[in-house]
């Protein structure tokens, strides 16, 4: 499926999400964090869409919110997009898992978590993965302070 | 101990927990898992990582983009070059630089080549691993008739950074495709010699094959790539999709296996070196004449925007993920590393075997540690 026919399905389906494919590599979609598990689902199990392999989750922590951006690609349709979850709240921040449904996020939500503080409910064994599990504040976001161990070059 | 056994002589037993690393000749590098054991068979594998955690992805929010190529050696040692490739041809596509013919080729040929020594490399620890001395020594010997053309290409053995923004840092040394050419036919002789040490070695073969079978579906689920995916059937080669530098101009077999077993992920690895040595020759004696680098900015500046650059690495697709603001670093830069795909599959695939099965399925997914940490 190309960008524009995507661009058709989702916003058919779900018609608050934003989709932006101007300038971009892939076709993005960007929605509120209530939706999540609804357009994950919809995007693993639908027949055309059949997203079912995550090739990388992350998060951005830019000044006003944080983006949780997950990028999809279905092995047998061969088409590819990034979704997009714009969460408001930086100091309660918190989105619903989609480990059960892609299983390599298990382990890079853990990541997330330690690294950015963003909680995923749901979530079999939220603990944090790199650092140790004293460790305080998330190293990711831009307002992090560590004077001990920040070097400044 | 089988449940039937257990019933038929009234014994009881009590999981307990056994840690295998952080120190641990098999784990290969800092890793520590946590077993969770039923007599010897395991019933569940929990890896602890973040031993050697840098927060390479923290550094780069404030280095410049030639700054961080070097940083990437520095995650999986043994892909060096293709993880400076990936840096290099994400912020070339975000600038549209275009890199001569000459630099496309001469980085195909770099990256195979390091493809071979990564796993030449493997090839002998996989020996070790599982007790045969012989076969390490064997791929010590090979890869080092590939480090010291890099040594004399680039005054590096290791950490290379052969690769900078634009284009190579130095043109190749006269005697390069010279001994290219030897080490092919040397080691043309050598894979056979391989396979008759361990492919067709009955005992090696017991302790690996219908051992650690992971499913096509997991694998894609997991997001296992590299010849731990492709053991399992589950097409994911980076060449072959998405080609980049020049492998859209040369020919070469993407190897697929079915079984997913440990034995499949061992073997799809000894193919795809001969596939490598295919490439190399295709292009060895057709490297264009040309610039070794494009002319680029001495402070290079990414449009505002996102990109995402994935290469093929030994291990599987290395994927960059740039948000720029437009200046001269990238507002935040993540490395979907294939290690750490790869490493979580353990546990799915470990549960039911023994110890000594677990040995073989870490040496066949080919973990590098800093690749995972990051």
């Amino acid at each position: 499926m190309d960008n524009q026919a995507l661009n058709d399905l989702i916003t058919d389906v779900f018609p608050t999400a934003e989709i932006i494919t101007e300038d971009t590599q892939f076709l993005n979609a960007i929605i509120h964090p209530d939706l999540l598990r609804d357009v994950a689902c919809f995007l693993k199990d639908d027949d055309r869409t059949k997203f079912d392999f995550m090739f990388c989750l992350t998060c951005v922590d830019y000044p006003e919110h944080m983006m949780m951006v997950y990028h999809l690609r279905s092995t047998g349709l061969e088409h590819e997009m990034v979704l997009k979850v714009k969460i408001e709240d930086r100091e309660r921040a918190e989105v619903e898992t989609v480990s059960d449904l892609w299983r390599t996020a298990e382990y890079l939500e853990r990541e997330v978590y330690d690294l950015f503080g963003v909680r995923f409910t749901n979530h079999p064994d939220l603990r944090r993965l790199l650092l140790t599990d004293d460790w305080e504040g998330y190293p990711l976001r831009k307002d992090y302070e560590d004077p001990v161990n920040m070097i400044s070059l | 101990m089988t449940a039937e056994v257990k019933e038929q002589r009234g014994i009881k037993t009590q999981e307990y927990f056994v840690n295998m690393g952080p120190q641990h000749p098999s784990t290969h590098g800092v890793l520590r898992l946590v077993l969770e054991l039923d007599g010897e068979i395991i019933q569940r594998v929990e890896p602890h990582i973040g031993y050697i955690h840098r927060s390479i992805e923290k550094m780069c929010e404030k280095d410049s983009y030639r700054q961080i190529v070097h940083l990437t050696d520095r995650m999986d040692y043994l892909s060096a070059n293709m993880n400076n490739e990936a840096v290099c041809l994400a912020v070339e596509s975000a600038l549209e630089i275009e890199v001569p013919d000459r630099v496309k080729v001469i980085r195909t040929i770099i990256a195979e080549l390091t493809r071979l020594a990564s796993h030449q490399l493997w090839w002998g620890v996989m020996g070790m691993d599982l007790g045969a001395l012989t076969a390490f020594l064997y791929g010590f010997r090979d890869r080092e008739m590939i480090n010291d053309i890099f040594e004399e290409t680039c005054g590096a053995r290791l950490t290379m950074n052969y690769n900078v923004p634009g284009g190579l840092m130095f043109d190749i040394h006269p005697n390069f495709q010279r001994r290219v050419k030897e080490f092919i036919a040397h080691f043309k002789t050598k894979i056979p010699e391989y396979d008759q040490l361990l492919s067709d070695n009955v005992i090696f073969r017991e302790r690996t094959e219908g051992i650690g079978i992971l499913s096509k579906e997991d694998a894609i689920s997991y997001g296992a790539t590299g010849p731990t995916g492709r053991a399992s059937g589950f097409s994911c080669d980076v060449r072959k999709h998405h080609p980049y530098s020049a492998y859209d101009r040369v020919e070469f077999k993407e190897i697929l296996m079915e079984k997913g077993d440990s034995f499949a992920r061992y073997k799809a690895r000894i193919l795809e070196m001969w596939e490598s040595l295919h490439i190399i020759e295709q292009l060895i004696d057709n490297i264009p004449e040309g610039e070794y680098q494009a002319p680029t900015k001495a402070v290079i500046k990414l449009p505002k925007g996102e990109f995402y650059q994935r290469v093929e690495t030994a291990r599987g697709e290395l994927g960059v993920y740039v948000v720029s603001e437009g200046s001269k670093s990238p507002y935040r830069l993540k490395f979907r590393s294939p290690g750490f795909s790869n490493l979580f599959t353990i546990d799915h695939m470990a549960r039911g075997y023994k110890i000594a099965d677990l040995v073989a399925m870490m040496s066949t997914i080919d973990l590098v540690i800093p690749d995972i940490d990051r």
